[in-house]
């Protein structure tokens, strides 16, 4: 009936995997920030895996905190593209390189 | 009564404290007054406790007054403390007394000087470091004390500092005295190292387990210190030069007390020096020699104190002598009689050149004895007496010293009678051209009195050194006379004293030897006194006499009419050897050099170099690591990604 933790597991790394990979590749700055959701939330799928497998409530208390630190982040992040796109038609991430030393 | 020994060095220090507070508001002479007061007061402490000392039974007389802990830092524990024992204290009453006088002295001398509350600032100052040194417990404070007289000294070489010589002198003192100071804190670390004390008492308490080589150096260091103090050998021409200070300093400072302090130090260290004999034969050498060096630049200068400073370098010479050969109260006995008489020649000479609008040059003086009656009879007593003429005090303490030396090594007695008889002679010279023959100045008409005329031998003198009538007219004219009696009592009370100071330590019976008696704790079996019994004593009584009446008459033979004699004045002895010239030749002009050198070179290029060298490094590296930072988002994010690659992979290896 119930399906074995390797499943999760894999499922999360392939997630982790599209996130990196897109964040590498793409140049939409929102698509890159989902990407990093992505991301975020294959980690957070892989502490809910081994909370249930090891009978640790601990692994759920970090999805918390991830889920608090991603919010907080979410808002942060998409007030810098809103701002992007108040400046320029369009929000590729290599226009934005003003901060280069 | 030995408990108000505390005072000795604090009134001093009260006068000094009270003088930098309101020296300005006292002015002049109240400021003088009351450091003159302040030292005298120290002098009624000092006889004070000196007779508190003197009731105690002979085993007893050593106490011991501590303040307060000064330093207390691991094993290293160093008190604030008095030792009042019989060196202690005969250095005491003869600092205070001695200065007491110079301090009246220098209320006449002082008193037309714009500076004089400062002038008795220093002196006062200088008192206090010179009873702490004195009184010490242990070799730190000495040292301190060391210090507090060497800065006095070279705040009143420089105290008009406005003429260059001055200033020049006074940096040369503080240099030629920080080479010896170099060696004397080596020496207190050494003593530190092998004892693990700095207080007398137990520093030599454990000699015993100390080295000969140790002792050895120890004693080499801390005689390389009174060197410089004392203007030994090689250190000894800054005390020349230390002329250019106020003659009242010459004659407290640089003849009667400060330089004194290396002879002290020896003494104080008797016990190192007794099992460190090969030390005290260098000592006694140095000291030899320099006593003949002095006393041979002295025959040829003409600047009336420069006379007096190779004398009292010649004098200090004898004294080392004396400390070398193991005869300690010899030594302390010529420093109290010297304190008397060199100060007595001084102050004689600063009346001299007061009279003669600050004129130095024995050459431009003559026939003075006629104006100036009480300095010329103390001067002369002062003469008689370091030139040793019978039963005058020089007499007594210089012959105390010959009469060891030749027990000891008849060669440092001949060096010692070859000097005894050139103080006599040059000296003598002093005198004879100063207050004798011809006078070579011209004197000033009394408003309303009949103009005196030359006496006619020094006209004819002047005539016949091509009608140089004119050139005599031309110089200053001068009404030369004694000064007030605030200078002529300092002048009397130590022509009594070198006339009859001989008393204290007389050698023609054991009852009269008070000196040798009272300091016997202090030195106890390594006192080195030969027994001559009677007839040795007699025999280098007349010995003594002999020379001195020899190198009286010399003087008086080849000075007692004319001022001028070339041959008698060869110029390598006016330039004194040539030494202060090589020091300056190869010493100072090299080191110049090669500070010149140094600062082109070393400076621009080496650390300059390095600095600028580095700054670039870091500037470079800085330049190619800002590209690092490209601004481009998905650069950083593959750095990110290939560093936790890099964790996950080194993660795995550590797994497996």
């Amino acid at each position: 009936m119930s399906i074995s933790a390797s499943w999760y597991l894999t499922l999360a790394a392939v997630l982790f995997t599209i996130g990196a990979v897109g964040l590498l590749i793409r140049r939409n700055v929102l698509v890159m920030f989902m990407c990093v959701e992505l991301m975020l939330n294959a980690a957070n799928l892989t502490f809910v895996t081994f909370a249930r497998k090891l009978n640790d409530i601990a692994g759920q208390t970090a999805v918390f905190f991830v889920l608090v630190v991603a919010a907080a982040e979410v808002v942060v992040g998409l007030g810098i593209i809103v701002s992007i796109y108040r400046r320029r038609l369009g929000a590729t991430a290599d226009d934005v390189h003003e901060l280069k030393g | 009564m030995l408990r108000i020994a505390f005072l000795v060095p604090l009134l001093p220090l009260a006068g000094f404290v009270l003088l930098l507070a309101s020296g300005r508001k006292l002015g002049n002479p109240l400021a003088g007054w009351l450091a003159t007061f302040m030292v005298a007061a120290s002098f009624v402490v000092t006889v004070i406790v000196f007779a508190g000392l003197f009731r105690l039974p002979v085993a007893g007389r050593s106490y011991t007054q501590t303040w307060f802990t000064w330093i207390s830092s691991g094993h290293l524990h160093v008190d604030m403390g008095l030792l009042i024992d019989p060196l202690s204290m005969t250095m005491a009453a003869f600092v205070t007394g001695v200065s007491a006088l110079i301090h009246l002295y220098s209320i006449g001398y002082m008193e037309h000087d714009e500076d004089f509350p400062k002038f008795f600032l220093y002196l006062n100052l200088f008192v206090a470091a010179m009873l702490i040194l004195v009184l010490a417990d242990n070799f730190l404070l000495l040292f301190l004390g060391w210090e507090g007289v060497g800065v006095c000294s070279y705040f009143l070489i420089g105290f008009w500092f406005e003429r260059d010589s001055a200033s020049s002198a006074a940096k040369k003192a503080m240099i030629f005295n920080r080479i010896g100071d170099a060696a004397f804190l080596i020496a207190l670390f050494l003593i530190y190292e092998r004892t693990g004390s700095l207080e007398y008492r137990t520093v030599f308490s454990h000699l015993s387990s100390v080295g000969e080589p140790s002792l050895v150096a120890i004693a080499l260091l801390l005689f390389g210190g009174a060197a410089g103090k004392s203007a030994q050998i090689p250190l000894f021409p800054w005390l020349a030069d230390a002329m250019e200070g106020p003659t009242p300093v010459s004659a407290l400072i640089h003849a009667a007390t400060m330089v004194t302090a290396g002879v002290y130090l020896m003494c104080r260290i008797n016990p190192i020096l007794y099992r460190a004999p090969d030390a005290a034969h260098v000592i006694a050498i140095v000291g030899a020699a320099t006593a003949l060096l002095g006393a041979t630049i002295a025959c040829a200068q003409n600047d009336i104190k420069k006379i007096l400073a190779y004398s009292t370098i010649s004098q200090l010479g004898y004294m080392f002598l004396a400390v070398g050969i193991g005869a300690y109260d010899a030594a302390i006995f010529l420093m109290l009689t010297h304190a008397f008489y060199k100060a007595l020649l001084f102050l004689g000479a600063g009346s001299v050149i007061h009279a003669m609008n600050d004129e130095q040059d024995v050459k431009s003086m003559g026939a003075l004895a006629r104006v100036m009656p009480i300095t010329a009879v103390t001067f002369l007593i002062g003469w008689l007496s370091i030139g040793g003429f019978p039963l005058l005090s020089g007499f007594w303490s210089k012959g105390d010293i010959l009469l060891n030396s030749f027990a000891f090594s008849p060669a440092l007695w001949a060096v010692g009678a070859v000097t005894a008889m050139l103080t006599a002679y040059y000296l003598g010279r002093a005198y004879l051209l100063v207050f004798r023959g011809e006078q070579r100045w011209v004197e000033a008409k009394p408003a309303g009195a009949k103009p005196k005329p030359l006496s006619a031998k020094a006209k004819a003198a002047a005539a016949k050194s091509s009608g140089q009538e004119v050139v005599v007219a031309a110089k200053p004219a001068l009404h030369p006379h004694d000064p007030s009696w605030v200078m002529s009592l300092p002048l009397v009370v130590l022509g009594c004293l070198s006339a009859v100071g001989g008393l204290i330590n007389l050698p023609i019976h054991p009852d009269f030897d008070f000196l040798d008696r009272w300091l016997s704790p202090v030195f106890a079996s390594r006192l080195f006194a030969h027994q001559w019994g009677l007839g040795g004593v007699w025999t280098f009584a007349l010995i003594d006499a002999a020379l001195a009446l020899l190198g009286i008459g010399l003087a008086v033979a080849m000075w007692g009419r004319t001022s001028k004699r070339p041959t008698l004045e060869p110029v390598f002895l006016r330039r004194a050897w040539y030494i202060d010239w090589a020091y300056d030749r190869f010493i100072a002009r090299s080191s110049t050099e090669l500070a010149v050198e140094t600062s082109a070179v070393v400076e621009t290029e080496g650390i300059d170099g390095a600095v600028n060298g580095f700054a670039f490094l870091v500037r470079a590296g800085g330049r190619q690591l800002r590209k690092v930072q490209t601004g481009y988002v998905r650069n950083y994010a593959l750095g990110f990604a290939a560093g936790l690659v890099v964790v996950l992979a080194y993660v795995l290896t550590r797994a497996s």
